[in-house]
């Protein structure tokens, strides 16, 4: 199931607000379609992020593709854990497999953004 | 696969979509002066004649010199068995030869020279090579500019010349910022290294041992660099490594180097092999193949090509470098002769060189008018004021079977009557007596 406590872009990040923070991720299609996860090359933490533009790398067995950032702002932390432990995107995509975390976003963004719902019809258009 | 040529109704076309009117217009950025003046070529030969021809022409080599000339590259002993392995015709007719269906073979072959090279280096990951040297070294600059986002790079003066125009060629088009700073008696300048470090800065070029043979330890600028955010990158000499501090005991981030001096000829150029290794925080910026070890679904040990995301068949734009090729088989003969060779080998030859060059010093001391340049430490190579010009010297040892050594003032402006002398395995003492002898010979014409 798709969580309804976040919000989603299209290209298959979420994005989840708590407080002064907005948590992202990819979506569990994402890591789905994408296969074993084995190499995520992270943000900089302190770098600046934009909407749309992309900020990582995600290797897979399949593919190498590119991470986008859901909304701008600041990078304030990045999952330290999947330098190791990749895997954890595919195992828990919507939890510990957050990827980065952003400070100073900008909160209008949010409204471009889909929520589980509209994501969920969303995929059904793609496949 | 048949051969159709186009029709002359087809030229027509092409030449039409291509906007021109003949195909002398498509080469028409071409230089007169460098255009072929005829295509006309003289009637057929007999092999007789041919060959003939052919010998004039390698008559005008002069492959028979006693070789004291160094410069980056190096008369090297080449044990026999490197010829007879390598020219092996499942290793010598390979084209990209990296299908792990097919390859095996070459692949492990490729394995454990990147083990050689790691080992050499100190670092954690080699590359299958690069084109050479001084490519690799560019390479290098490509890396640190990809990994810092920076676009600045600071040569140290000790570096190849070769190479720093290599680099300054490559970069000549891409803004990215070159500084140079020379030398200080013979050693990289410290402080004048330090000045040019800020944070712009993607990375600083250093040589060990640098051009005029000086051994150095960069571990100082190394910290530095570290403390500014800016990547240590160091040109080595393989044979030197045998003995001297590696790159990664003096903290360095990426290792290249030329790797001719490890089982390949001079051959007046080329085909030579550039060698890459770097810490485990970079290998995924590293550009090249790389091969990998893993086991089979029967648990046998196999080998693979690895980390292709970095490679430009994955994502073109994103790749790290354009470089989707090896120098196989000059990596080949090098694991062969390391192999030969061995650990305990390699520092006997190592040892054999500095001991050789530094009694050829003793002996050209000895020359009046003659100075050997001793403020640093050498390894195989070293620096000679004559009291003539170098290249006029060079030219007449020639002509008594010598090749004497390397003109500096060919690339340092002021230094015409210095020349750069290098010793080698292969020379005997009796050689380097009559080298000696000779030099003080012309340098009285």
């Amino acid at each position: 199931m798709t969580p309804a406590d976040r919000k989603y872009s299209r290209t298959h990040e979420w994005v989840k607000i708590e407080g002064d923070i907005a948590v992202t991720g990819i979506t569990d299609h994402a890591q789905d379609a994408l296969g074993d996860i084995t190499f995520v090359e992270l943000p900089k933490k302190g770098s600046q992020v934009s909407k749309e533009k992309e900020c990582g790398v995600i290797e897979s067995v399949k593919a190498a593709s590119d991470l986008y950032s859901p909304i701008s702002g600041a990078i304030s932390e990045v999952n330290e854990d999947l330098e190791t432990a990749p895997e954890v995107i595919n195992s828990d995509p919507y939890e510990k497999g957050w990827i980065f975390k952003i400070s100073n976003f900008n909160k209008s963004e949010l409204d471009s953004l889909m929520d589980a719902a509209a994501y969920e019809k969303f995929l059904e258009t793609e496949e | 696969m048949s051969f159709i040529a186009n029709t002359e109704e087809q030229h027509k076309e092409m030449l039409r979509v291509c906007g021109v009117n003949s195909v002398e217009e498509l080469f028409a950025d071409i230089p007169p002066a460098l255009k072929p003046r005829s295509f006309s070529l003289p009637n057929g030969k007999s092999e007789l004649e041919i060959s003939s021809f052919f010998q004039d022409l390698a008559n005008r080599n002069f492959s028979h010199l006693t070789n004291f000339l160094g410069g980056g590259f190096y008369d090297h002993f080449i044990p026999s068995a490197v010829d007879a392995l390598a020219s092996r015709s499942e290793f010598y007719t390979a084209y990209t030869p990296y299908q792990p269906e097919i390859s095996q073979g070459m692949l492990q072959a490729i394995y454990e020279y990147q083990t050689d090279i790691c080992r050499l280096t100190g670092l954690d990951f080699s590359n299958a090579s690069l084109y050479d040297g001084g490519t690799a070294l560019f390479e290098a600059c490509q890396m640190a500019i990809n990994a810092t986002g920076r676009r600045k790079i600071v040569i140290d003066g000790g570096v190849n010349p070769i190479y720093r125009k290599m680099i300054q060629s490559y970069t000549a088009n891409l803004s990215i910022e070159l500084a140079e700073v020379p030398v200080s008696h013979g050693q990289s300048d410290r402080a004048k290294i330090a000045e040019y470090l800020d944070e712009k800065t993607a990375a600083v070029l250093l040589q060990n041992p640098n051009f005029f043979g000086v051994i150095d330890d960069h571990s100082d600028i190394a910290e530095k660099c570290h403390s500014l955010g800016i990547l240590a990158v160091q040109s080595v000499y393989p044979i030197a490594m045998a003995l001297l501090k590696s790159p990664a005991e003096q903290g360095i981030d990426i290792a290249t180097g030329e790797g001719q001096s490890l089982g390949n000829p001079l051959s007046f150029g080329g085909p030579y092999l550039g060698f890459m290794a770097v810490g485990k925080e970079m290998v995924r910026k590293m550009p090249g193949r790389m091969v990998a070890a893993t086991t089979d679904s029967q648990g046998r040990t196999g080998y693979v090509l690895s980390l292709q995301a970095r490679e430009q068949h994955i994502r073109r734009e994103k790749a790290t470098s354009n470089i989707c090729s090896n120098e196989a088989l000059c990596a080949l003969r090098a694991h062969i002769y390391l192999s030969l060779v061995g650990k305990e080998g390699l520092k006997d030859v190592a040892r054999l060189c500095v001991d050789k060059a530094h009694y050829a010093k003793e002996r050209i001391k000895q020359i009046p008018n003659v100075q050997v340049m001793e403020s640093s430490p050498t390894f195989n190579e070293f620096t000679v004021k004559l009291p003539i010009d170098a290249g006029e010297c060079i030219g007449r040892m020639i002509e008594h079977g010598f090749a004497a050594g390397f003109p500096l003032g060919r690339y340092y402006p002021g230094m015409e009557n210095y020349l750069l002398i290098a010793v080698t395995e292969k020379r005997t003492k009796y050689e380097i007596g009559r080298l000696a002898e000779t030099l003080e010979a012309v340098i009285c014409q």
